[in-house]
Parts: structure tokens; C-alpha cells; sequence
């Protein structure tokens, strides 16, 4: 049925509806019956002098007669009847329908359009759930440490000896297997936690960033040289799918661009080898700021480190409000991928005394503590000025420590990742219950 | 005579524990974390069962039990299969290649051991 039909059909339903004869009508606005009658079974087009006196006789507006504003909800209607089992819809009849209906082909439409928002998202979220590499490789982590554990469990719970040395190693086993447990538990419960912000389940700009630095190792050697296009380099990275990622990557490759050109890598790592991990004195010496040194040495490969002598290292970058802006994850110290971390971090002692490096030492909460080294910086951004906002930057460089490692600074500090996966349920700080229900 | 079981799994921890388990009920144990020498070695002397595990470094549960269905020596070689992934598509497939067994992890050591001895009595 063509479109033009759609105006006759609504206009016999708007006469029915206010209980108007055929006659009636046409002679309110001028036409004979027989014409109108045509009209109403879609076999002239209607003018548009006639159409808005038809619409004033009618009580409704021209736009209500016309097709044009119900185009759309003929496709909806006609979508959402595409969708059941053909025989049983009249299609033939679905103008009609929505010139009679116009209120219920709305609601048709609009059911139909939320189901195809629905099903894209199902889509996705199965795309996710099946491909996701990151989701895949947690739960495989988890699952084999789990049976690892259940099956050593097992055999040092049946009766009968074993052997000391066996005994010995599978204890060894089930407190290794017990740390993965406990680390890939936390970074998937971070994981989820931030899928829960997202309905469509896509990564967020920043994360898709972080996951591009982090195929590289962190490390872009392309940096070194000055005329590299950091607009360039994201271009076509098909792991930054949107222009937000795209621009925030660019954004921190300029940062790292320039960081480069201040200090080029064959002195950083100079630096590095003669003085040990030292940023203080690097900034010193090389008249730098302490943070530039600091994402220097974290954006520096781990192989590089370990070339130098050095542990791997994490970091980051948070700004006033103590959001997360930059992260490297470091093995054994989990970074909440969604809101804040640790309110104990010394990286938010930072912003409380910009431009003061602070050096801490300082252990994961749990059974299964981690020493690490922090050294963290807040500086303002952007040249200062009066009357206006001050923009703050704080960095947290974080260095895995052996037990026979690490510049004593005092009684190391405990913190967490974030407090949802904190084992330390009496902490003052915290600002949400834990997971952990009960202590360790 | 013993049998010889191989245990073909990347995590050393779990093999360690199936190796014991196993031995202790009378097996002969070696393991392997690698498809690719694995498969060398049971073609030149097949082993009388395979505990295969799917997510393996390289090449993984899958091609290595297509490429012992194609020899002569192992077509035959009664396998069961260890996986963390335990989706119908995935128990299909291992049983389309020819599995003899599917088992998903965690596992209880008991359900392996008879596991184990059904399919070397078959």
C-alpha cells in the first residue's frame, strides 16, 4: 500500500471517532461525499488546503492527518510485526492500523525499538562474555588455582602418611595456589565492578587506553624522537574503537613525548644504572620535576628495569578528586579499574602537599602481604595564575620489593586497592563495607 | 605390569597432584607441559591412557587430540579431558575430535582415580 494511503486512513478514523457522518464532514469543508469517500479509502491524495480543513473540521492538527510524522511508526509496527511469525500478522493492514492507532503503534514502535536497544546490548554482553580476553584468562586463572588447591586439599586430608617431602611441597603448593586465588580474585571483582558502570558492557576510553600501553609493554620507543605525530600513532588502532580513546591516548603520548625529550632514555637508564632507583636524585641532578622522572622510569619496559638491576614497577596518576586518570598495574598491588583507590595511598598525601616527594614503604592488606616501595608527587598543572581553579596532578610510582629489598623508611604502611577488596575491615578510612565479610 | 599414564598440563601444580594421586593408586606418571614434545613421545611409545588439558601453551587440548586421532598408534589411546572450560561448544568438540572422557575442573580426586580406571579396563 503506498505511504499517501496513510492520511485517508486517519482521517476516516478521526470522523468515526467524533461520530461524524461521511456527508457531514464533507460538507464542513467543502468537498462532495463521494470525493471524501475516496480520500478515506486512499484513492486520491489529499491537498494541502483541504487536509488543514479537514484537520480544523476534525479538531486536530494538520500534522495529525498527515503521513509523514507516522512514518516512523509504521516502520516500528512494521518491524515489530516482521518479527512474529508472518501468517498470523496482517501486514496488508498496518497503515491502517497505525492511522486508526496511533497511540497503540506508538507504544508498538517504541516496545519494538527498546527490544532491538536489548537485544544489541544481550549482543554485546555475549560478545564480551565469550571473547573478552581479559574475562577469559581471570576465570581460567581462578579455575585452575581453585582445583589446584581442592585436589592438594584432598590429598593432604585423606588418611594414611605421606611422605614429608610430599607433604612439605604440597603445602608449598596450596599457599602459592592460595595467593593467585586471593590477587585474581580481587583484580576480577575490580573487573566486574566496573563492567557494572557500563550497561552495554564496552570498555571505558581510559580502560581501552590503558589496555593498548599495555600490549606495548608501556613502552613506545617511536616517543623518543621529537617529530613523532601522536594523532598519528593512535590513528587506526583498532584496540582505541572511539574517538574518545583515540584523543585521550594522543593526549598522554604528547605528555609522554615531552617527557621524553626532557629526558631521553639512554640517560634515564644511565641515570638508573649508577644511582639505583633514586628519582630524587635524578630530578636533583638533572634539574627535572620528581613526577616527570617518576613516569619515566614506569613507562620503561621490565626488561629494561631488570637490565638496570631493578624490580618492576607500576604506576598512577590520579587528579584533585582522587580519581584514577593513568594506571600501570604491577603484579601483587591491584589498582581499582573504576572510581578511587586506597584513601591511604600516599599518593593522596601528595595532593595535600604539592610539589613535597614523599617516599613510603609500604604492605598489602590480607594474609598475604606484599612489600612494596611508593614515591609520589602532586604538582599543580598548567602555568599558575590568581583567581582561577588549581589543577593538581599526583603520581605514585609503586616498586615491588623482595624481602631483602627496599630503603628503610620506617614501618611500612598497610593499604588496599580499593576499600570493596580490603581485607583490613577496621581501617578508619574506609568508605564502603568489603567484600571479605569476615577477617582473615 | 604398571600402566603408564601422561599427564599433559601446564599448570605444575595440578600435575603434581594428579601425579601423586595417580601413582598412588599403581600408575606409571610422567608429565608434560608441552603438546608438541608430548605428542612426539606418545607416537614412538604411546602411554596406555592421556589426561589432556585444554588450555595449553601452543598448541592446545584440542589439536593435540586431533593429531593423536590421526596416528596409527595413539587412535586408539583412551584420553581424558581436563578443562576449566566446560561449555557444550567445547564438550562437543572434544568429542567430535574423539575424547574419551570430559572432565571439568575443579575436579575431585576421586571422580579422576575411577575416572582413570574405567577408561584403562575399557
Amino acid at each position: 500500500m503506498p505511504r499517501t494511503a496513510l492520511t485517508g486512513t486517519r482521517i476516516r478514523a478521526r470522523r468515526n471517532l467524533r461520530g461524524l457522518r461521511q456527508s457531514e464532514l464533507a460538507r464542513a469543508v467543502g468537498v462532495s461525499p463521494s470525493y471524501l469517500n475516496l480520500i478515506e479509502h486512499n484513492r486520491r491524495k489529499v491537498g494541502v488546503e483541504l487536509l488543514g480543513a479537514l484537520a480544523q473540521a476534525l479538531g486536530v492538527s494538520a500534522d495529525a492527518l498527515a503521513e509523514n510524522g507516522d512514518a516512523r511508526l509504521v516502520e516500528g509496527a512494521r518491524a515489530a510485526a516482521l518479527r512474529c511469525d508472518a501468517e498470523l500478522v496482517d501486514l496488508e493492514r498496518i497503515d491502517e492500523f497505525t492511522g486508526r492507532f496511533p497511540g497503540w503503534a506508538k507504544v508498538l514502535s517504541e516496545t519494538q525499538a527498546r527490544v532491538e536497544r536489548l537485544e544489541r546490548i544481550v549482543e554485546q554482553l555475549n560478545d564480551r562474555m565469550t571473547h573478552d580476553p581479559y574475562l577469559g584468562t581471570a576465570l581460567h586463572e581462578i579455575i585452575s588455582a581453585v582445583t589446584s588447591v581442592q585436589s592438594t586439599a584432598s590429598i593432604l586430608n585423606d588418611p594414611g602418611e605421606i611422605d614429608p617431602g610430599w607433604q612439605a611441597r604440597f603445602h608449598r603448593n596450596i599457599l602459592q595456589d592460595s595467593a593467585r586465588l586471593a590477587e585474581g580474585a580481587v583484580a576480577l571483582v575490580n573487573y566486574l565492578d566496573a563492567a557494572k558502570s557500563d550497561e552495554a558492557g564496552l570498555a571505558a576510553p581510559q580502560e581501552e587506553v590503558e589496555a593498548w600501553l599495555d600490549a606495548r609493554d608501556f613502552h613506545l620507543p617511536e616517543l623518543e624522537a621529537p617529530s613523532i605525530d601522536p594523532d598519528a600513532m593512535v590513528a587506526g588502532q583498532v584496540e582505541l574503537s572511539s574517538d574518545a580513546s583515540r584523543h585521550l591516548a594522543a593526549q598522554w603520548l604528547r605528555r609522554f613525548r615531552a617527557d621524553a625529550q626532557a629526558l631521553s632514555h639512554a640517560d634515564l637508564l644511565s641515570g638508573l644504572q649508577s644511582q639505583g632507583l633514586a628519582p630524587e636524585i635524578l630530578a636533583e641532578q638533572l634539574h627535572l620535576p620528581f613526577d616527570l622522572i617518576l613516569r619515566r622510569i614506569a613507562l620503561l619496559p621490565h626488561s629494561d628495569l631488570a637490565d638496570c638491576g631493578l624490580p618492576p614497577v607500576g604506576l598512577v596518576i590520579c587528579d584533585n578528586s582522587g580519581t584514577l586518570m593513568f594506571r600501570r598495574s604491577l603484579d601483587g598491588f591491584a589498582l581499582p579499574r573504576f572510581g578511587g583507590g586506597c584513601p591511604l595511598w600516599p599518593l593522596y598525601q601528595a595532593l595535600q602537599r604539592p610539589h613535597v616527594p614523599l617516599r613510603a614503604a609500604l604492605t598489602t592488606s590480607g594474609r598475604l602481604e606484599r612489600r612494596f616501595q611508593s614515591y609520589a608527587y602532586a604538582a599543580v598543572e598548567g602555568a599558575p595564575g590568581f583567581d582561577r581553579p588549581t589543577v593538581l596532578r599526583a603520581s605514585m610510582l609503586i616498586v615491588a620489593q623482595g624481602d631483602e629489598q627496599g630503603v628503610e623508611t620506617g614501618t611500612p604502611l598497610k593499604v588496599g586497592a580499593s576499600c570493596r577488596t580490603c581485607a583490613h575491615l577496621e581501617c578508619e578510612a574506609r568508605r564502603e563495607p568489603s567484600i571479605l565479610m569476615s577477617p582473615f | 605390569m604398571e600402566k603408564r599414564v601422561l599427564v599433559l598440563e601446564d599448570e605444575p601444580n595440578i600435575s603434581e597432584a594428579l601425579r601423586f594421586i595417580l601413582s598412588r593408586n599403581g600408575w606409571l606418571v610422567d608429565v608434560s607441559a608441552d603438546g608438541h614434545s608430548a605428542i612426539g613421545a606418545m607416537r614412538q611409545d604411546p602411554p596406555d591412557l592421556l589426561i589432556l588439558d585444554l588450555m595449553l601453551p601452543g598448541l592446545s587440548g584440542f589439536d593435540v587430540l586431533r593429531s593423536l586421532r590421526a596416528e596409527t598408534n595413539t587412535r586408539d589411546l583412551p584420553v581424558l579431558m581436563l578443562t576449566a572450560k566446560g561449555q557444550v561448544a567445547d564438550r562437543a568438540e572434544a568429542e567430535r575430535l574423539g575424547v574419551t572422557r570430559f572432565m571439568t575442573k575443579p575436579f575431585a580426586n576421586a571422580e579422576v582415580i575411577a575416572a582413570v580406571q574405567e577408561m584403562a579396563g575399557s
